[in-house]
């Protein structure tokens, strides 16, 4: 008999880290987000985004959320993270990104935090053209608290402060991020997840505020209030119902209940920063006398010599 | 019982910031000649009546000399700037009163919960509500104790001169960064609008504690693990430690863990860093008081209207005292209940209708009288009601 060569199995290099190990908090799994809830997708959006720009060095970036199911984004990713109070992303990133002119301030949070509680610091935000990026996550409903009417609940659509269907209108967020000044704005649902990294790829190496609305199902509440199905009904109903127009005009991007969503890059322009113009502003009129704020002290242990000397 | 304040190199001043020399300042000015003087480069305020001064000034100093300023949209927004400020690195201060005062005081909670060094000065005027936008009063001393929410310590500083001003938000800086949380500075309208000279040092003579940074490794560190002296050191942003705050109730790691034995372990430390290091944070300004009988207790401008009342009553043989409050929080609860075994009592007038001198009240326990010399406000008390006050509690 005649030996023969055991059948070669072909076998998959074993998994044994998570592909995003580096970005996530893994210690902190499993995270409070519900089955098919969309934040799972825009994490995950957000740190393959941030894997493939590799002009944005990871410690780097600053990631500041305030309170709500999105805003238990800073405690998952793997930057330094700031999990402030309701509303107050935008104004603690601010500081943060005036202070700190070398890093990425993203901030990760919900609708009812930074367009309700938080709102007017958005639109001064976008006013001054603060340094930042903003993934404004919308589920159409206040959903850590259990589901009530938010300023981006469709007129209609039942919460559970208005059981009989909500009478308010809802904000045009991009329309109203564009108007207050934010030099990139764009929408997207949990579902565009291409179209969403491509976006946040280009935020993270573009200077001003950039504002991008993400469209996020919410199976627990909004979905089950409203009898929309699950999360994944819902996916099914943005693929059906979302239209992508680039050149929308803005004042036309209301979203219905069970209406058309449009998505798209809307805005995308240059801009002066805060920064640029208070030190333009400055310079103009004290000359010479002007000097520009500089970072602070702090040890630089990421330089390797320094490095090699805290290990020891 | 924790260990002693581990010790901090202090450094002296940045000169380009020191205006060395004598000057003719009211307080606005002066706290905001010592936030530069401190090293502070970060200001973010929002108008109010009688603060708005010390923000002016900072806005045309700090182009000058590399510092950034930026005009909130409230002062919610301020307070979170300065908090996002300092741990961007900066040393970082803003500026308020009453009512502004109030809308901080969610977010100083979030500085006191995240340990965050920063400064925060309440010109305090009339309330309730908008009350005596520009007259003076001493009402707010209760809120900056209590007014957020939750159980914690403050550390409270009140001066009664322009001088006082410039020096205690030096050491409101300083405070800040040794005991790693926002510091108050609670001046009144009075002392914010009165002008007098203001000797600024040389920026040698002027010590600054600059942040105590960790000395562990990103792999190693722990955001809210506490040396001996219960101060977690803090780590710089940028540098990879990819470190998470957050104002939930955290452990050491700084991740959320919701149950007593956190909380208890966390408000616990909040508190003891405070109080165990009372005696090194309380600073008084005392006279007479070797043979007093009376101690007439006081801070900020109040302890200046006394002066008249205490002489008089000194002149016709009273033995009165004189223990000026500089840190009104902590409250000096130990000399307080010390004293009192010994004194006939203590008179304390206050622009308020009564509430640190609670405090008194408690720390006495019956030992001996308490006085109140109460003032709704708007105008400083008559020297002459202090006096009848003392006369009050000789009997």
């Amino acid at each position: 008999m005649s030996e023969e060569a055991p059948p070669k199995i072909m076998r998959r290099k074993p998994v044994t880290d998570h592909p995003m190990s580096d970005l996530l908090r893994i210690d902190r799994f499993p995270h409070v987000w519900c089955p098919t809830c969309g934040l799972g997708t825009i994490v995950n959006c957000l740190g393959t985004s941030i894997l493939k720009t590799p002009e944005v060095d990871p410690n780097h970036i600053a990631v500041v959320s305030g309170i709500g199911c999105a805003g238990r984004g800073a405690g998952y990713l793997r930057f330094d993270s700031f999990h402030t109070t309701h509303g107050r992303a935008l104004p603690f990133a601010t500081g943060l990104s005036l202070s700190r002119p070398d890093m990425k301030v993203i901030v990760f949070s919900g609708d009812g935090d930074i367009v309700s509680i938080g709102g007017n610091h958005l639109i001064h935000a976008a006013r001054r053209n603060m340094d930042m990026v903003v993934i404004c996550v919308n589920n159409f409903i206040y959903a850590m608290t259990g589901g009530q009417t938010a300023p981006t609940t469709p007129t209609h659509a039942r919460s559970s402060t208005s059981p009989f269907g909500n009478s308010d209108p809802p904000f045009n967020l991009p329309y109203l991020a564009a108007s207050c000044g934010a030099t990139y704005v764009a929408r997207w649902t949990a579902l565009h997840v291409r179209r969403l990294q491509k976006s946040i790829s280009e935020v993270l190496k573009k200077k001003g505020f950039s504002f991008i609305e993400v469209i996020s199902p919410c199976p627990t509440l909004y979905a089950r209030l409203n009898n929309l199905g699950t999360g994944l009904d819902l996916m099914r109903f943005y693929h059906d119902n979302s239209e992508i127009n680039n050149d929308a005009d803005l004042k036309s991007l209301d979203i219905n209940f069970k209406g058309k969503i449009i998505c798209g890059k809307f805005v995308d322009l240059d801009s002066p920063t805060y920064r640029d113009r208070y030190d333009e502003e400055n310079e103009h009129i004290l000359g010479d006398k002007f000097i520009p704020y500089d970072l602070p002290d702090f040890p630089h242990i990421s330089s390797n010599s320094d490095k090699e000397k805290i290990e020891k | 019982m924790t260990g002693k304040i581990k010790q901090i190199k202090t450094v002296p001043a940045d000169p380009r910031g020191v205006l060395t020399g004598s000057h003719y300042l009211d307080g606005d000015h002066a706290a905001a000649e010592g936030c530069i003087a401190a090293g502070s480069r970060f200001f973010a305020g929002y108008p109010i009546t009688p603060a708005t001064e010390i923000a002016e000034r900072v806005s045309a100093r700090f182009p000058r000399i590399g510092g950034i300023f930026v005009q909130m949209e409230d002062e919610l927004a301020s307070m979170n700037a300065i908090l996002g400020a300092s741990w961007g690195g900066a040393k970082a201060m803003t500026c308020t009163s009453g009512p502004g005062f109030s809308l901080m005081m969610e977010n100083f909670g979030l500085g006191i919960m995240l340990e965050t060094p920063c400064v925060l000065a309440n010109v305090q005027r009339g309330g309730p509500s908008t009350g005596l936008p520009t007259l003076v009063a001493q009402s707010d001393m209760m809120q900056a104790r209590w007014g957020s929410h939750g159980d914690y310590e403050v550390i409270a500083l009140v001066p009664d001169s322009p001088q006082e001003c410039f020096d205690l938000t030096i050491t409101a800086f300083n405070y800040s960064e040794l005991y790693r949380m926002p510091i108050l500075i609670m001046m009144d309208e009075c002392v914010g609008h009165m002008t007098e000279r203001v000797i600024i040092p040389e920026a040698d003579k002027i010590r600054i504690v600059p942040r105590r940074y960790t000395t562990e490794s990103p792999s190693t560190y722990l955001p809210y693990k506490a040396d001996d002296d219960l101060i977690p050191p803090m780590p710089p942003v940028g540098e990879g430690y990819r470190f998470h705050v957050t104002g939930l109730t955290h452990d050491e790691k700084g991740y959320p863990v919701m149950n007593a034995a956190t909380q208890k372990k966390l408000v616990s430390r909040l508190i003891n860093k405070v109080k165990d290091h009372a005696e090194e944070i309380i600073i008084t300004d005392e006279k007479y008081m070797d043979d007093a009988e009376i101690v007439l207790l006081s801070y900020g401008i109040t302890g200046r209207v006394a002066i008249p009342a205490i002489e008089k009553a000194r002149e016709e043989g009273l033995k009165v005292g004189s223990m000026r409050l500089k840190t009104v929080w902590p409250f000096p609860e130990k000399r307080i209940r010390e004293m009192s075994k010994h004194i006939k009592g203590f008179v304390f007038p206050e622009l308020n209708m009564g509430q640190v001198v609670l405090e008194a009240e408690r720390c006495a326990c019956g030992n001996c009288k308490v006085v109140r010399v109460p003032h709704a406000g708007g105008w400083v008390h008559d020297p002459e009601v202090i006096y009848d006050a003392i006369k009050e509690a000789a009997k």
